[in-house]
This record gives C-alpha cells, structure tokens and sequence, in this order.
C-alpha cells in the first residue's frame, strides 16, 4: 500500500520516539477509530440483530441487546403450547411452570410434569423464561406474505440488466473517443461530459413525460434506460482506452478484423479492469437507486427493494419484525459485494473521483 | 455489422459507436433540458407540452413573489422559501461538519497505524448503503421505544420524540446525512494527504518543527485545493439530498425538513394536482445555483491541478 510510505503529521512523534513504544497521540487516534467503528457498524449490527427479535421482543422497552424469546412447552390437557415462566412459590422456592392464562394480576399456573393441578399466583411473583432465539418468522414471513421475491426479482432484473447495457453503451462510446480521429469528435465529448453538469434531480418533470411517451411508465425499462449512459462511464472508460496502444488495432485491421471484432475481442478484453471498476459502481448505484423509480414505478407489483421498503415504512407500522429483515436482506448484498471488494473500492475512489 | 461497415467505411465506423450513448443522452438529457424549459413557461395540468398553455414567465414569478424575503410566510408559495431556507441551513451544517470530521478522520488514518485498510473500510462503509437503508436504520434507532431513548432513560433522562420535534428533527437529518457521506470525503482528503511530498516533512524535521506547527503550517496549506474541490463537492451533492431525508422525516415535522429536491418531487408528482410547471420552474432555479457551484469547482479544480 501507498500510504505506508506517506508520512502523516505524528509519523514524525513515532519516528522520533522508541520503537513500539505508543505515544499518547496513538492511543487518542485509536480510541477515535474505535468510537469510528462503533458509530458506522453499531447502527447497522442492531438493526441485524433487531431483525432477529420477536414482534413481543421488538415492542420491549428498554430493549435487551440480544433476540430472546420465552419458550413454551406443549402440556398435557391444553391444546395450545403454554409460554414459560419463573415463579416464586408462595414456600420462597422457585419453580418453571406453564401459564394457562392471566386474569386481572392473577395468573394461572401449571407445573408441566404435573399438569393436573392449576395454582393461582399473583403476576408480579412470575417473570418469562428467557432463552436466546432467533426469530425467523420475520424472514420467513417476507416470502410468504410480502411478495419479498416479485421485489427482489425487479431489483437484481434492473440492476444486472442496468448494469451490462450501461457498460456496452459506455464502452462503445468511450472506444469511438478514444480510438477513432473524425470530425466532431471533440464536440461529443464535450457534450457527453457536460452532462455531469445536469443532475438528475432537475430534469425530473421532462424524464418522466419521456418515459411515460415512450410507453415505459412502469416498467423496468424505464428505470434501466435513463441511466444507460454516464458520463462518469464513458469518461473513465476513455481514458483508460487511451493506454492501449493504436499498433495493436491496426495489425489487427491489417488482419482484415472488423472494427466491430476490434472492438469486441481486443479493446474490451484489455480494458477489463476499467470495466471492472465501473460495473462495481454500476450495482452500487443500481440497487440504491431511489428518486427515478419512485416517479416511474408507481404500480407494487413492478417495485424494486428501495421502494417496497419506502412504501411498507408507512404501512407495517406495528411490524418492525418484517420491515427490519426486509432492511437486512436489502443491505445484505452491497454489504457482501463491499467485504469482497472493500479495496477496489476504495481505491478506484481515491483514484477517479466518482462514487 | 461487417456489411455495415462496407457500406459506411471504417473512418465512419466511430458514429455507430457513438449512437446508443447519443440516443440515450438526447432523450433522457438533452431534450429534458429543453422540456423543462417549456414546463417552467406554460401552464395548466396537461402532461404533454402541446397542451399546456404559454404563461411567460408566470411560473417563476409565482415562486419568487414574497413581501419579505427573510419570512417564508409573506411569500405566495411559502413551502419553496421554506424548502430553500432549509437546504441553505442544512447544507451550511452538513458540509461544514461533515468536512470537519472527514478531515480529523483522514489525518487520523494518515498516521502510523495498524489496519489501515480496514479502519478506512469501516468509515467508508455507510456511503454504499442505499438511503432508504441508512433511513430505515436510523427511523429505527430513534423511535420512542428505540435504543437511544433507551440509553437516555438508563441515564436518568426522559425519553425524547427525536423525530417529532422540529429542532432535533433537523439536527438528526444533518447527522444521518454526515454519517452516510463522509467516508467518501473522507477518501478523497485521505489520497490529497498521501500525495503530500516526503521531503516536506523531513524538511520539517530537521527545523524540529512542533506537530501542530507542522499541521497548520505545511498539512493544511498544502491540503488546500483538496478541501476546495472536496468542499465544493460536498455542496453540490447536499444542495441535492433527498431520498434519505424523505424516508426519514418525510420532510416533517410539519415542513422543518423539507429540502429543495422534496419540494419539486412533491410539486410536480405527490400532490394532486400535479403542479409540472411550479416543479420544473424550481429546478430550473435550482440548475442555476448548481451551475454557479459546479463553474466554481471547474475553477478550483484547474487552479489545483495548475499548482
């Protein structure tokens, strides 16, 4: 890595001082990472470890850290599985027993090895049985009553198909700006880099009267064409092109190789890393995306992930369960993607400028 | 394709290249630009531009009519000055702080230390989340039965409506929105530290300058146009936040925060009726303030890469 040579400002402290020796500095700076930690990934390990808890659990105040749940045992003479609890006996011993029901502050209990004999205590003498348990219900349930697939289907549909057609595009652009000397060519790059001047959020209005002349209100193609060209992408693209060298294009054409085959088997294989760089960034934006398919898809069934989570925030209002393990499965695959490519990331950041 | 290029020649070949890029670019860029330009001077509720009816410049005056400029409510659509209001003090608070941390953040991780890569990872990590994710998280860490307002009780505090008042309301928004962000500002002043030459700070050395004369006096003045452009930046972006500000508050309580970008969105597609002129007549005035940002970052930008 690059930056083990840079010196910082207090690489100069630890140079001056003795080896291994942490000056009070280092700790300041570790104990800063640290609360760094803490502050970016607490947030998002309690929504995982909240999308593991119960609906009872997830309404609990002061919330417990970890998912418990109160088990319940199958007792003879009850049809239903009776929840467990700790009593204290009226003779000061304690003892797990089943309640069969609550009246007023009395409750009904029963001992599961001798279910014959009911007592009476007072509920304040009782407290649940806590066992740690993961509530999959909250997953599970996605699958079967919210359409979690339809969602999920439209998201990886937009963002794979987004994100190969958007590569083709800017890399077909990029090729003819980087390979090709002809008149106007100067002008089409100027007017494709200019478009980073026009944010999406202003031509809102006008994007939604094309998408909708076109017949692609609520489609996934209106999502995905829009954003087909970048020109961050075709700007990235291009100058990576530039590197390789025109002699072996024109051996190539000395071959009698199309320009299209050109294109196809030399320029796209040796940009591949550039590619590459592009595509992760292409996911990334195509999954989060927001704003233009909350104007263009406004039917649920054509939802993506984004804006079935915006939607079910109003509705399940009491469901937490279900809407934290829709967030988790939702951040789920860029936290992957992330952990597999934290350093491409970061440093095709640092580099282009783009995220 | 072969025959193609028979027919065109290989010189003319680049244009069949250039062509899905161009098509995509004229009908979801460039002819937009003119669209909104017919939106922002015509009026009624029609949807396609021959129907509406020419108005001048009656869109724009509409949103600018105000008694006094420095009350929102004097004005004839109040929401905008609010909405403008707001993203001018929400983007002071955000990029200002957000700057600030990223800054102490990149110095920290410049130093000696050990997981670099990983500590780097970990502030970076919020910027890939999709904002309703990072807006759902928070909605969930805030709410009156949730994890803070537990810590608040355990310290004795009352527990607190975060997202029901206005004041915490905003002040939750800008913090959301500098933890989403800042690990890409972060990059950013962390690569224009690294490519501070050597030879600077053993030049230093041998002066036996003190740590903080060498912070304020070689650090930052050479971090400089990294700051510009990363603060320019940082506008640019925060004058158009809204997803996770309309996931977390929907804009409220009330209108406390609600940003320029909501107030098109809600203008020209949540309300009835769909006010498309008022909409595009809004985000002509905010191109313009994004214009004068962007020429200002050409500027800086040349000037960085110049010396």
């Amino acid at each position: 890595m690059a930056s083990l040579a840079g010196p910082g400002v207090v690489d100069l402290l630890t140079r001056t001082r003795g080896k291994g020796r942490l000056h009070w500095t280092d700790w300041l700076a570790y104990a800063y990472l640290l609360l760094g930690v803490f502050l970016m990934f607490g947030p998002v390990v309690w929504v995982v470890l909240s999308s593991f808890k119960s609906e009872a659990q997830l309404l609990e105040f002061p919330p417990t850290a970890l998912p418990y749940g109160q088990p319940s045992v199958r007792v003879e003479g009850y049809e239903e599985p009776l929840p467990l609890f700790r009593v204290r006996l009226p003779d000061g011993s304690v003892a797990e027993m089943a309640q069969v029901r609550r009246i007023g502050i009395q409750a009904q209990m029963v001992d599961p090895a001798a279910p014959q004999r009911v007592i009476r205590v007072d509920i304040n003498e009782r407290e649940p049985v806590r066992t740690l348990s993961l509530a999959t219900e909250n997953y599970t349930e996605l699958f079967e009553r919210f359409h979690f697939l339809r969602y999920l289907w439209n998201s990886v549909f937009i963002t794979v198909v987004a994100t190969l057609l958007m590569l083709l595009v800017n890399s077909m652009a990029a090729f003819a700006l980087a390979k090709y000397d002809f008149r106007g060519r100067d002008v089409v790059f100027v007017l494709t880099i200019a478009t980073l001047l026009i944010p999406p959020t202003v031509v809102l209005v006008p994007v939604f009267l094309v998408v909708s002349q076109l017949g692609l209100l609520n489609t996934p193609w209106g999502v995905i064409l829009p954003g087909a060209a970048t020109p961050t992408g075709v700007f990235l693209l291009r100058q990576y092109m530039l590197t390789i060298p025109d002699e072996l294009l024109d051996a190539a054409r000395m071959d009698n190789a199309s320009e299209w085959k050109i294109y196809w088997r030399i320029v796209l294989p040796l940009a591949a890393p550039a590619l590459a760089v592009l595509a992760i960034f292409a996911v990334t934006w195509r999954w989060n995306d927001f704003l233009l398919p909350l104007i263009v898809l406004s039917q649920s069934e054509q939802f993506t992930l984004q804006l079935a989570l915006n939607s079910f925030k109003g509705e399940m209002h009491t469901q937490w369960g279900n809407l934290l393990a829709m967030t988790v499965l939702t951040l789920l695959p860029i936290t992957l993607v992330f952990g597999f490519l934290q350093r491409y990331i970061t440093s095709g950041i640092a580099t282009t400028g783009i995220k | 394709m072969a025959a193609l290029q028979r027919r065109i020649g290989p010189a003319r070949f680049a244009w069949v290249f250039l062509v899905p890029n161009l098509v995509i670019f004229g009908a979801f860029t460039y002819l937009p630009i003119a669209l909104n330009l017919v939106y922002a001077t015509t009026g009624g509720l029609a949807v396609l531009p021959g129907e509406r009816s020419f108005v001048g410049l009656e869109n724009f005056a509409s949103l600018l009519d105000c008694k006094n400029y420095l009350d929102p409510s004097s004005c004839s659509k109040d929401l905008f000055w609010r909405a403008l209001f707001n993203t001018a003090r929400f983007v002071a608070l955000q990029v200002g702080f957000m700057i600030l941390f990223a800054l102490i953040t990149a110095l920290v991780l410049d130093r000696k230390i050990r997981g670099r890569g990983f500590f780097r990872g970990v502030f970076f990590y919020p910027v890939l989340l999709s904002p309703v994710v990072v807006a759902l998280v928070w909605r969930w860490i805030l709410q009156r039965e949730g994890v803070l307002n537990a810590w608040l009780v355990a310290m004795g505090g009352e527990p607190v409506l975060w997202l029901m008042d206005a004041g915490w309301s905003f002040f939750w928004v800008v913090f959301v929105s500098i933890w989403a962000h800042m690990g890409f500002y972060t990059l950013i002043l962390l690569a224009g530290l690294q490519a501070i030459p050597k030879d600077v700070y053993e030049a230093a050395e041998m002066d036996a300058a003190s740590p903080w004369r060498v912070l304020t006096r070689i650090t930052l003045p050479l971090l400089m146009p990294t700051m510009l452009v990363v603060i320019v930046l940082a506008l640019i972006k925060g004058v158009q936040t809204f997803d996770e500000i309309y996931v977390l508050t929907g804009g409220g309580p009330g209108s406390a925060t609600m940003l320029i970008v909501q107030y098109i969105y809600e203008t020209g597609f949540a309300a009835q009726p769909r006010l498309y002129g008022l909409a595009a007549a809004a985000s002509l005035l905010l191109a313009g303030l994004l214009m004068i940002l962007t020429l200002l970052q050409l500027r800086l930008n040349r000037k960085s890469y110049r010396g």
